[in-house]
């Protein structure tokens, strides 16, 4: 079978070319047939891929541990989810996934767009496919996944920290989303190579866009809770090189959907959008290169491999020419209108612009630097949590802020005697939730203190945007029909606020506690306290699970038990702490208990934080996903405006 | 190991032929070119683009307005250059 796979890979590298090169001749001759074909090629690199793909999935089902990759990820005693799983859990895999989304973004983009904008798929297809070769390539010549060898008895399994649910649909997710940021990346290129400066590229690639960002988006907080649960250390969050990494293009993605926008209503910033869209599909490029290169030191990351020079050359080869063509087209790109006010909607989106694009460029400086360190000094040195979390206040209290001005701004200009009648309500609640929770005590944070305060600002000044639209529109579900693309953005800007509430809460206000305990001792963290009780070991599927147990007091009255431990597993040797989280719901708090040390004689190294908020995170995340289908539902009324513009004559009806 | 072979085969007869189609249906096109706007269509859809920009900028300054973002002095400046905007890309596209 592993034959089979190589060839289907040789295959789709044959095809995935032929796109390239024929689409390109094709573009540029204007030949009709040749582009179809190239086209058509990119379809049927899908097919070869999907074949190559199979034959993975059932070597891995299988557990033929004659493929190099089979047995290096999974074991026998692994169960049938996990060995699914592991098709993204390596490094050859986890290719093999990015070429296979890539060709079916490209082929169902192909498909849907062809007969509405030929001449601008006929430039898109070669930019798809060119990438497409690369990965193809690699899979071909660099890392295949389906290297073969004399069959072990057993595998060397897959790592714990990746035998968790979660990584059934976070790495899927992220390759949904990075990939996706591909298609809107090709169809500015196209644009740019057909020269066209209508905003048709804008319009074919507006729901991919969502799409990517909403899956990147959602897996960065599925991969958030993975963390929190599984890896053991009672954090979401690390600022790791590799989190950053998903982090990034995706804050380059939330800039393009808000200054597109600007573009679509005044047809400015043409040369920022296709700057952001460059930046986007690089970073997720960079992000790909990060993960697979091991020239960073991460959890996630995959072991030093050779794909990493490649990797930086193509990254490289693609920004170079994707800057020399926006440079290229720079004459057409120029905007015809201006802004009329720095007080308005349009300046408020240029100013989250500037924001979220600043930080997403201080991330990509906090995980260079060790990379340039290393290439400059000789010896790599990292920048630490303070760096990320300085300039996360610095610029994500303003981001948070703006997202609650934006709303009560008009469009076009807006001037003080209106600015005051919108802002009052939204400000006064803002004030007041300020006030009491300096009352509270919230003022033991400062940061903490204000992005409550702002985010009361923002969840007031939304709630006040949909009750007079409602009033204006004469009915919520006629105001949301008919803006589902605004009204979902708002529900997108709640689960932001939800997010921020969640973090600050958890970060700023949170508690911790260490001690050595042994059975029948005790020990405080916040208002609980924890007797540790015994310790027992049982057998799991293919690991052993130790296990304390804890009772938890708050008070003096028992609220519950937990059990926090270590497994140890056998095919792979490896150990992984697994935490217990009790969680009271009424306060959205959690309490986390890790063991991080068990002796022989069962005193075990106990450590306790409590969480506040922390589940706001975890609701964020649905918020965000329901706020994202309303902004991707589909607008019949809009798609009929949009064909009648774009309708160009088919050959036949020319 | 046939099995393989078979299927491999299967999967590059299939593309081969996917990539054929074009040139298999239309073996002798009496047009070939690609579509392409002429500069009548791109003039057209960039008037077209510019009437459904003012179109949508009177509907959004009629509903700030309604909704007390935009004060009456600005919606009177603003709303006739839009007005004059769409009226001219709608006499333009005839």
């Amino acid at each position: 079978m592993a034959e089979l796979g190589r060839a289907a890979l040789i295959v789709s590298l044959g095809l995935a070319l032929y796109a390239a090169l024929a689409g390109f001749w094709a573009a540029r001759t204007r030949k009709r047939r040749l582009a179809d074909s190239a086209g058509n090629a990119l379809l049927a690199a899908l097919g070869a891929t999907a074949v190559a793909a199979a034959v993975l999935l059932s070597a891995l089902i299988r557990h033929d541990f004659s493929f190099t990759y089979v047995a290096d990820h999974t074991s026998t005693e692994l169960p049938l989810g996990y060995s699914v799983s592991a098709f993204w859990g390596g490094q050859e895999g986890s290719l093999l996934l990015w070429l296979l989304v890539l060709t079916g973004y490209g082929a169902a983009a192909v498909l849907l767009n062809r007969r509405r904008a030929p001449d601008l798929v006929a430039w898109t297809v070669p930019v798809l496919a060119g990438i497409a070769s690369f990965f193809a390539f690699l899979l071909v010549a660099v890392a295949s996944p389906f290297a073969t060898q004399n069959a072990p008895a057993q595998g060397a399994g897959l790592n714990p920290s990746l035998q968790n649910p979660y990584m059934l649909a976070h790495p899927p997710l992220l390759y949904l989303g990075y990939v996706g940021l591909t298609v809107p990346f090709a169809f500015g290129m196209g644009a740019l190579l057909a020269g066209r400066t209508d905003e048709r590229w804008i319009v074919a690639t507006r729901r991919w866009t969502l799409f990517a960002w909403t899956a990147l988006g959602v897996g960065q907080l599925l991969g958030a809770h993975w963390a929190y649960v599984e890896v053991g250390w009672g954090g979401y969050y690390a600022w790791d090189p590799v989190e950053n990494a998903a982090l990034m293009p995706w804050l380059a993605a939330t800039a393009f959907l808000h200054s597109v926008m600007i573009q679509e209503k005044r047809g400015m910033l043409k040369v920022w959008n296709m700057l952001l869209v460059i930046l986007a599909f690089g970073l997720s490029l960079f992000g790909t290169f990060l993960t697979r290169s091991g020239v960073v030191n991460s959890i996630h990351s995959f072991t030093q491999s050779s794909i990493g020079p490649w990797f930086l050359g193509f990254i490289c080869a693609v920004v170079a020419f994707a800057l020399a063509l926006v440079f290229w087209r720079l004459p057409l790109l120029r905007s015809k209108t201006r802004l009329e006010s720095l007080v308005s909607r349009e300046a408020t989106f240029l100013y989250n612009n500037l924001l979220l694009v600043a930080l997403c460029l201080t991330i990509l400086w906090g995980v260079a630097f060790p990379i340039l360190s290393e290439l400059v000094k000789g010896e790599s040195r990292t920048v630490g949590r303070p760096y990320y979390d300085f300039f996360l206040r610095t610029f994500g209290l303003p981001l948070l802020l703006l997202m609650g001005i934006g709303p009560l701004v008009a469009w076009r200009r807006a001037s003080l005697r209106a600015l005051r009648r919108t802002f009052v309500w939204p400000a006064g609640v803002a004030v007041a939730v300020g006030i009491l929770l300096l009352a509270l005590g919230a003022g033991s944070s400062a940061p903490g203190l204000i992005a409550y305060t702002f985010s009361a600002f923002v969840l007031a000044s939304v709630t006040l945007e949909f009750v007079r639209g409602t009033r204006a529109a004469g009915s919520f579900t006629q105001l949301v029909s008919r803006n589902r693309r605004r009204y979902g953005g708002y529900v997108v800007h709640a689960a932001i606020v939800l997010l921020a509430v969640g973090i600050a809460g958890s970060s700023a206000y949170g508690s911790s506690s260490e001690r050595r305990l042994t059975p029948g001792q005790t020990m405080k963290v916040g208002r609980y306290t924890l007797a540790y009780r015994s310790v027992a070991q049982r057998r799991g599927p293919n690991d052993l699970e130790v296990r304390a147990a804890v009772d938890v007091y708050r008070g003096r009255t028992l609220i519950g038990h937990v059990h926090p431990g270590k497994n140890t597993y056998f095919a792979e040797q490896q150990v992984s702490n697994e935490m217990a989280i009790r969680t009271d719901w009424l306060r959205a708090e959690d309490l986390d208990v890790i063991t991080d040390q068990i002796d022989p004689n069962g005193t075990i190294y106990f450590k306790a934080l409590v969480k506040p908020l922390v589940n706001f995170i975890w609701l964020a995340g649905v918020v965000f996903l329901f706020g994202s289908v309303v902004a991707l539902w589909p607008d019949a009324r809009e798609q009929r405006r949009l064909v009648s513009r774009y309708a160009l004559p088919t050959p036949a009806e020319a | 190991m046939n099995g393989a072979l078979v299927i491999g085969a299967v999967v590059a007869v299939l593309a081969v032929v996917l990539v054929a189609v074009p040139f298999m249906r239309e073996p002798t096109a009496l047009d070939d070119t690609l579509a392409e706007p002429d500069e009548l269509e791109k003039r057209t859809l960039e008037l077209s683009e510019e009437r459904d920009r003012a179109l949508a900028a009177l509907k959004e300054l009629e509903f700030d307005h309604r909704t007390g973002k935009l004060s009456d002095d600005d919606y009177r400046e603003l709303v006739g250059g839009y007005r004059r905007r769409a009226a001219a890309a709608l006499r333009a596209l005839g």
